[in-house]
């Protein structure tokens, strides 16, 4: 409570600056027993009267002679907003001794104390900074905060800032621009799904890649040879995983029917587990259950270049005819897929890691860029409500289109004319487009 | 029944996570179940190392062909576990770390494992090669383009594509070879990957999407 | 390991048994390879691999180098050293940890060479903690033994390693004193010649700036080099961060050495403005050799592969 007068009344008279000075002590702790407290008011009372009476003040003038520097000032504590109540922002404006040429200042440490208990050292900063995020706070407790110039071994503290409990908010509105997007593209595709449910013809383009696994699995069939899945080297956490073993679902549902052979080394054990019951499920589907076997699917190891040998072993050992490289991968993508190019096998591959496209395009058949890795399995399915999802996106690339021309003319124009309308523009979308909340 | 409870807990803890961004005390809720998720992972380590065994051992068992490649492969595992699980020659006690310098684990790890890595990395190298022979060739208009900026790109990278067009006057630098290969590189691929990304985005929520309202559901082995 | 003498191709000549036979290996093949490549036949992939093993192991083992031809983005850092005015003062920041040093230290080193041979003063600052040992091991290993006249405090000075990231940048942006009291051994900065007149980053001449992480060159352009009356400061970087300093390049940075090509073109302009180095190890040269040959071979196959191509008629078939 104490503290609190002392900065309100500082910051009442308007004097801080002056008035600091006047309390400056070595001490670590500021005066958080109530008689010193009062001692303190008294001493910035009669300072602050001095100081009036001075008038013009020179700053100069109260400059120690022993050559400590001045404390900060205006310390103000705000409560950040947006957060779930665990930080508050302390600034400060730096010390007047904290100039360029000078080298009194040596930085500045900042002192919290909970509930009205001790004040603790939270950090010492550099000179010239004049803020300090306090990310270790709870809304359960009331915090007061002050700072101190150090010089030497030499701090000068400030006056303490008024008592603060964090807040907490239930709606980030600085991510209201990213609410608006995401609910006009998630809005899009799923309007876009219950009007091809309705039974709208939607046009989807052809992707090669996916037309031609049929004939990839037939010719496994028909050469006798087995067909061997990589679903990247990622765990089931990753949607390039899943997307992966979406394909693979439907790929096993033909491999069944066809009575081919399918070989899935895997490098992480829980797509072991997951690609085991999509290939069971698959065969029950198609009506052989009996011919499902676990042994389909096998675990290698999770280290990146173990795996990449293990798999061209397998590769050059049991020649497949098909392979089919759909996941996310790394350096080992042209590893293997010059293999498998090597031992004659068609490859239909697909990443969504742009590193690696360049070299599935030059070593596969067939490669599925990006967006058509997660669109193959709605694609595969012929399902108009799946079909429909991927004429949603269309809807985000269009704004994305919009966005790309509108801020290039803007910025453009900008810096070229300096039209402040178009300034406007640029900052606007940047504004919408940012999803960093300041 | 089978279904439906993996589609709920699929469709409650996605719109749960989505939801959670906007909800700042929320906030740190999707970096808890990535914890989570690594703890499973660790578990199912089990299954995976239990397989492996298992598959090898089985072709020791049968005297399958290649069966000397399992026998390095479980005379590998169990020494590696054994080297960690003991720690064997680790400086200190049983509390110094796993990867202490010394240690046989460490000391396998860098004389055997790393090497190994780097060997297979090292490939890449050669199969760049052979992929580029293969892949560049002026097979229609879209390869030409291909063939022609991969060249540039090469030959920017050696000291010739310098030597070849230093006589450009620097004022028109931007066309000498190295320059040429920068642009290349910072314009034109850039652009391409930045489109190819904003598709990805797109696929990533689309398919999300798909899953979440339980469209898709292939990955649990439905498939009607 | 033998000792190979390092020659260089084109620039400084030399005769040696295994590199002409090397190339005369690699040469002859590319011919054989032509030949067949004009009668339309296609080259087996065994055949690329064990070329691309003779280029990449022939500069390993006998030290071929190519001389590398500076560009202008390299040639501006360069020239702003050659062409300053002896003593002037120039800050060398090593912003990298061992990780990083296989890529950067050769640009550190040659840069340091060329300004202690064109007689100007360095101040070694690092904002690494890591970055600090690598330092000292550069000072210790260069300057006593090729520039044995060269005196601590006079011609060159180490800052040592600050905590505080571009917080430090900040501060020495206008008062050194106040980040750094005293150099890497204790003495005040008041005490050390090259301080004379310095006060701020303004007051020295250039900034080389070697790195590729955070803080680092972005950084030192950013808070030192974009303030009024900031210093010129060049960079050298790892190469992947290198097309991230392309925009500041011409007017914020004055030249960028990007990876180890980028310290190549650098050693190549020192050998041959300045002989007396031709003794000193050039790891940027040397590992530019490899690459370089890989790179060459890698053309001539899609060469080849083209020949083949056209000569064989498969371009009018129809493919997949």
């Amino acid at each position: 409570m104490p503290p609190a007068i002392v900065n309100f009344i500082a910051g009442q008279v308007g004097v801080q600056q002056l008035v600091v000075s006047g309390t400056s002590t070595t001490a670590q702790t500021p005066p958080s027993h109530p008689r010193a407290a009062f001692l303190v008011l008294l001493i910035i009372i009669s300072f602050t009267i001095s100081a009036i009476a001075q008038e013009p003040a020179d700053t100069a003038a109260f400059d120690l002679p022993d050559e400590r520097p001045a404390p900060p000032t205006s310390v103000v504590v705000t409560d950040f907003k947006y957060d779930a109540g665990n930080r508050v922002d302390i600034t400060w404006v730096p010390s007047i001794d904290d100039q360029p040429e000078l080298t009194l200042v040596d930085g500045y440490t900042v002192y919290r104390s909970a509930n009205g208990g001790d004040y603790k050292l939270l950090d010492s900063l550099l000179p010239g900074i004049s803020m300090y995020e306090d990310e270790e706070v709870t809304p359960d407790s009331v915090y007061t905060y002050y700072v101190a110039t150090m010089s030497g071994k030499d701090t000068v503290q400030s006056v303490v800032t008024q008592e603060i409990r964090p807040e907490w908010e239930l709606v980030n509105f600085d991510l209201a621009w990213l609410f608006v997007i995401a609910v006009i593209i998630s809005g899009s595709i799923v309007w876009f799904i219950w009007r091809a449910r309705a039974g709208a013809d939607l046009f989807v383009r052809k992707i090669a890649g996916l037309d031609a696994v049929d004939e990839a699995i037939g010719r496994a069939t028909e050469m006798g040879r087995p067909i061997l899945f990589i679903p990247g080297i990622l765990d089931m956490d990753d949607v390039q995983t899943i997307a992966g073993l979406t394909i693979l679902g439907r790929v096993a549902k033909q491999i069944a029917d066809y009575d081919t052979r399918i070989r899935m080394p895997v490098s992480r054990s829980l797509v072991m587990t997951a690609a085991r019951e999509t290939i069971k499920a698959s065969y029950q589907v198609a009506g052989r259950p009996d011919a499902y076997s676990d042994d389909m699917v096998s675990y290698v190891t999770d280290e990146q270049f173990g795996y990449v040998a293990a798999v061209d072993g397998i590769m050059v050992r049991e020649k497949p005819a098909t392979i089919f490289l759909l996941g996310a991968f790394f350096a080992e993508s042209l590893i293997l897929a010059e293999t498998g190019n090597s031992i004659g096998a068609i490859q239909i591959a697909g990443t969504a890691r742009p590193a690696q496209l360049p070299f599935f395009i030059a070593a596969c058949d067939f490669t599925l860029i990006g967006e058509e890795l997660f669109a193959a399995s709605a694609y595969l399915s012929g399902e108009p409500k799946q079909l429909g999802s991927l004429k949603g996106q269309d809807v985000g690339k269009g704004i994305a289109m919009l966005a790309i021309i509108l801020g290039m003319v803007a910025v453009t124009m900008a810096t070229a004319f300096e039209i402040d309308f178009f300034q406007m523009i640029a900052d606007g979308l940047n504004q919408v487009f940012s999803t960093k909340a300041e | 029944m089978r279904r439906q409870v993996p589609l709920f807990i699929t469709f409650f803890v996605g719109t749960l996570l989505i939801v959670s961004v906007f909800i700042p005390p929320m906030e740190n809720l999707g970096e808890d179940f990535t914890l989570f998720f690594d703890i499973i992972a660790v578990f199912a380590f089990f299954l995976g190392g239990g397989n492996l065994l298992r598959v090898h051992l089985t072709k020791l068992y049968r005297k399958s062909p290649d069966w000397g490649f399992s026998v390095v492969t479980v005379v590998g595992f169990f020494l590696m576990l054994a080297a960690g699980l003991f720690k064997i020659g680790n400086p200190g006690d049983i509390s110094a770390s796993v990867t202490a310098e010394g240690s046989m684990f460490q000391t396998m790890f860098n004389n055997v494992v790393l090497p190994l890595q780097s060997t297979m990395y090292a490939l890449l190298a050669f199969f760049i090669a052979s992929a580029s022979y293969r892949a560049f060739r002026a097979k229609n208009r879209e390869a030409t383009i291909l063939l022609v900026a991969a060249f540039i790109i090469l030959l920017g990278r050696t000291p010739f594509g310098m030597m070849l067009t230093a006589w450009i006057p620097d004022s028109w630098s931007v066309l000498q070879v190295p320059n040429l290969a920068i642009w290349i590189m910072n314009s034109p691929n850039l652009a391409g990957q930045r489109a190819i990304l904003i598709g990805i985005g797109l696929g990533v929520v689309s398919m999300s999407l798909r899953i979440i309202l339980g469209i898709e559901r292939t990955y649990l082995g439905d498939d009607r | 390991m033998i000792p190979f003498e390092p020659i260089r191709l084109f620039a400084f000549g030399g005769f040696n048994v295994p590199i002409v036979i090397s190339l005369l290996i690699i040469g002859g093949g590319m011919l054989w390879l032509l030949i067949r490549s004009l009668k339309a036949k296609e080259v087996d992939r065994r055949i690329v691999f064990v070329f691309i093993f003779a280029a990449v192991s022939a500069p390993l083992l006998f030290e071929i180098t190519f001389d590398e031809t500076a560009t202008p983005i390299v040639k501006g850092v360069f020239e702003k050293i050659e062409n300053m005015p002896e003593r002037s003062r120039i800050v060398i920041a090593f912003d990298f940890d061992p990780a990083m040093a296989p890529e950067v230290q050769p640009m550190a080193n040659a840069v340091i060479r060329h300004a202690l041979a064109k007689n100007h003063r360095l101040i070694f600052i690092s904002l690494w903690a890591t970055g600090q040992a690598l330092m000292d091991k550069t000072i210790s290993e260069i300057i006593p033994a090729e520039f044995p006249q060269k005196q601590d405090g006079i011609d060159y000075v180490s800052l040592g390693y600050k905590a505080g990231n571009e917080g430090v940048l900040n501060v020495i942006v206008s008062n050194v004193k106040k980040m750094f009291p005293t150099d890497v051994n204790g003495v005040p900065l008041t005490d050390i010649a090259i301080f004379n007149g310095v006060r701020s980053m303004k007051d020295v001449d250039m900034v080389m700036a070697v790195g590729g992480g955070k803080p680092g060159p972005k950084e030192w352009v950013l808070f030192v080099g974009d303030a009024p009356g900031g210093p010129p400061v060049a960079v050298g970087v790892a190469a992947v961060v290198a097309p991230q300093m392309y925009p500041y390049y011409p007017k914020q940075v004055l030249g960028i050495l990007g990876g180890i090509k980028g310290a190549a073109e650098y050693e190549s302009e020192l050998l041959h403005n300045y002989p007396r180095f031709a003794e000193q190890d050039t790891p940027g040269l040397r590992m530019m050799g490899p690459q370089t040959l890989a790179h060459v071979v890698i053309m001539a196959f899609i060469i080849f592969g083209n020949l083949a191509f056209f000569i064989g008629g498969r371009h009018k078939e129809k493919r997949l």
